[in-house]
């Protein structure tokens, strides 16, 4: 039954707004959802800090995201492509990235504050790392594991060794390379709110928005502000897989 | 002339060259041109390993290939080769899938459409040019693979049991089409195949190969007037004797379980 979906969370927020009604839930620290549609409303035309509308931040945010995604891309899909195709490559650069990879985007944060100031360059490094990792590593796997018969099929028809690597390997890696850019997107996405935890020159983000609606104690728009931000994900999660069945109409 | 066989033998080494299998001992023969032959023997005999060395994906240990008075045991040339599973790209539509080789040669698309049309047409494949391989059945797929391999215009065409995962009605209606397409064409054909049905209904020829490390036990010669009746005297007599020295070499070697 598709109305299955919906009994939960509809009898959840029917709940939580009668108890909100009743005061046994404190509106100061969970606001109805009631007011926090008013809270969503606020942002949208009032804005927080005021003047500074929702639109603006999502705008900024995406930017960001937008920037060091796409540098994720640019070097991590190349760079997998070629690591998964020389294993000498592999084997050279594979310890790098190993000690690399453990540490936490977020822990970067104050060296690239000290490298790239506050701004939009320190944001779209975060991001670049956060993205980065999934992507190069799922490229590379989507390289090895594409499969042995397809190489001699392409020998058999006279192939160079250039030949198979942009006929063969590269399409036969697209599916894994779609996997890692998924994955990157939505790191990204997360990290992204939080190093716009640490501040933004120019004063937009929705992790901005949503701490500065902490600091004057407005539980409605943070709450709101993360549903937007959930909200947001899920659509570029969304569009990804959309291209991903576009472009994979072969599998 | 077309492709002779000198003295092949072929070892895999496992653990660091410690441990050597051979596979092949040592296989010489003569497939003359426009000729079908087919390979068969014990499973796990080699037969496959024989024509990945003719196609150029082995090399051999020992022995020459020697195909139109060259020695091709070094290097890929022009052998064409139809695989069991018919490796097609997935993520090549049929007529993507039959230009690649063009594709690879450089062939200007324009002409290498056209010439794949051609092929598409005559292998029954009209309509489904821009479907890719998992849109086909198995039959259709395998028939993908083989205009693929001969719109190169191999010397030789080589085939790795290319039927052997169709059933078996599709299976006897590639024959046939095999067949017909071979009449006309005089393509030198190398069918490697564990059905000695199959073999006995396409081939001029037989050749046997031994237990591992395989050698040429015998040559049976099929001289079954073409168009063949699968269920001929003639027909069931070949296959009787193809059988029974199949039979006595299983007795011979043991079975080799895989």
């Amino acid at each position: 039954m598709k109305l299955d979906r919906y009994i939960l969370p509809v009898s959840l927020i029917l709940t939580w707004q009668l108890l909100s009604y009743f005061k046994v839930l404190p509106g100061y620290l969970l606001p109805s959802p009631l007011k926090i549609l008013a809270g969503f409303r606020d942002l949208l035309i009032t804005g927080m800090p005021p003047h500074h509308l929702l639109y603006n931040h999502v705008r900024y945010s995406l930017y960001r995201v937008a920037l060091g995604f796409s540098m994720a891309c640019l070097v991590g899909i190349p760079l997998g492509v070629l690591m998964g195709w020389s294993s000498r490559l592999r084997t050279m650069i594979s310890p790098i990235i190993e000690m690399i990879r453990p540490i936490p985007p977020l822990a970067w944060i104050p060296i690239a504050i000290l490298w790239f100031g506050i701004g939009i360059k320190s944001a779209a490094f975060i991001i670049f790392l956060g993205s980065f990792f999934p992507i190069l590593l799922n490229t590379i796997s989507g390289v090895l594991s594409v499969n042995n018969i397809f190489l001699e099929a392409a020998r058999t028809l006279n192939a160079s060794e250039r030949d198979i690597f942009f006929k063969v390997l590269i399409p036969g890696s697209i599916p894994s390379i779609f996997v890692g850019m998924k994955i990157g997107m939505g790191i990204g996405w997360m990290t992204l709110v939080a190093a716009e935890f640490t501040g933004v020159k120019e004063g937009y983000g929705l992790g901005y928005m949503i701490m500065t609606a902490r600091d004057i104690q407005r539980p409605d728009e943070i709450i709101a502000g993360m549903f937007v931000i959930g909200a947001i994900g899920l659509l570029i999660n969304y569009a990804l897989a959309s291209c991903e069945s576009k472009i994979l109409r072969w599998r | 002339m077309a492709l002779e066989l000198i003295n092949v033998a072929k070892s895999f080494y496992t653990e660091g060259n410690k441990n050597e299998i051979q596979v092949l001992k040592d296989i010489s023969c003569v497939i003359e041109e426009g000729r079908f032959i087919s390979i068969t023997g014990p499973s796990g005999c080699g037969k496959t390993t024989l024509l990945r060395i003719i196609a150029g994906l082995e090399k051999t240990t020992r022995g020459r290939v020697i195909l139109d008075g060259k020695d091709i045991s070094h290097q890929s040339s022009r052998v064409g080769l139809v695989f069991q599973e018919y490796a097609l790209f997935p993520w090549r539509t049929t007529l993507q899938n039959i230009t690649m080789g063009l594709e690879i040669m450089g062939v200007p698309k324009q002409e290498r459409v056209k010439a794949a049309m051609d092929y598409i047409n005559m292998f029954g494949l009209k309509g489904f040019e821009h479907y890719y391989p998992h849109e086909l059945s198995g039959g259709m797929q395998q028939r993908v693979a083989i205009a693929r391999t001969l719109i190169m215009g191999p010397k030789i065409v080589l085939m790795d049991e290319p039927f052997a995962s169709l059933d078996s009605q599709t299976r006897n209606d590639l024959q046939e089409f095999l067949l017909d397409l071979w009449q006309e064409r005089k393509d030198t054909v190398l069918f490697v195949t564990h059905n000695v049905d199959e073999a006995v209904f396409l081939s001029d020829e037989i050749i046997v190969l031994s237990n591992r490390p395989a050698t040429v036990v015998t040559r049976v010669s099929v001289d079954c007037p073409r168009p063949r009746d699968r269920t001929s005297f003639e027909c069931n007599q070949i296959r009787k004797r193809v059988l029974e020295t199949l039979r006595e070499l299983r007795r011979d070697g043991g079975r080799i379980d895989k």
